[in-house]
């Protein structure tokens, strides 16, 4: 179960809408062991592509080592597709690599709805969670 | 000759659950290899043959080894190696 807060679920979704129609992707850091998204840290897609994410290498050093001063873990890590479904697709989960984190996956495709879906992927097994949106 | 290399959580089964190991070597290769004796089958998870594998990330410092002379990096004494495995994926 993914539980997070209506803002923060919505910067996801405006991330996702600006940079369509390139795949969107970043990271939402909590408390080790909180299970809890707090901190929104939207990542450059060093790709820019419309079918591929990838985070910039170095900005993904920046960042893991700004988590772990922190005591942060990758709570949620987030990416849009942008004519294909909400789903973890094979690329998607055989790069996934952090087992504590809430897949999300937005879909971009449809102009009047933004899909929103949230998943475990550990071991190549995708389980699709429910999500909790609090207010 | 100590470097600090740091193991990120999917690697850690290799390591028997540590953060951090330490290694030596005068080049990355070398480093890997030596890493290796004391981890056996971590070396495969970064290196595909010649060359580090493409989703995975390795850094000396501050700097991302792809940039300097990949497994022929030199490292010495002092320096930290950090791993981080790429976060991408796509509509495929």
């Amino acid at each position: 179960m993914l539980t997070i807060s209506r803002d923060l679920h919505d910067k996801i979704i405006e991330h996702a809408r600006k940079d369509h129609p390139d795949e969107a992707c970043g990271v939402i850091a909590g408390p080790v062991g909180s299970d809890e998204p707090v901190r929104f840290i939207p990542m450059q897609n060093a790709e820019r592509s419309p079918t591929f994410y990838r985070f910039d290498s170095l900005e993904q050093l920046r960042v893991w080592r700004e988590m772990d001063d922190n005591d942060e873990d990758a709570v949620v890590i987030y990416h849009s597709h942008t004519a294909t479904a909400a789903y973890p697709s094979r690329t998607d989960i055989s790069y996934a690599s952090e087992p504590q984190a809430h897949y999300v996956l937005v879909s971009t495709r449809d102009d009047s709805a933004t899909e929103f879906r949230s998943y475990r992927i550990v071991d190549g097994d995708v389980t699709e969670e429910p999500v909790t949106v609090t207010e | 000759m100590a470097i600090e290399v740091r193991i990120p959580t999917i690697l850690r089964t290799y390591t028997g659950g540590a953060k951090a190991v330490e290694g030596s070597g005068a080049t990355l290769d070398e480093l890997l290899t030596n890493l290796d004796t004391a981890h056996g089958g971590l070396r495969e998870r970064l290196v595909d043959g010649e060359k580090l594998r493409r989703f995975v990330n390795v850094y000396l410092n501050d700097e991302d080894v792809r940039f300097l002379g990949g497994l022929e990096t030199p490292v010495k004494d002092g320096d930290t190696v950090t791993v981080l495995p790429a976060v991408a994926g796509g509509s495929r």
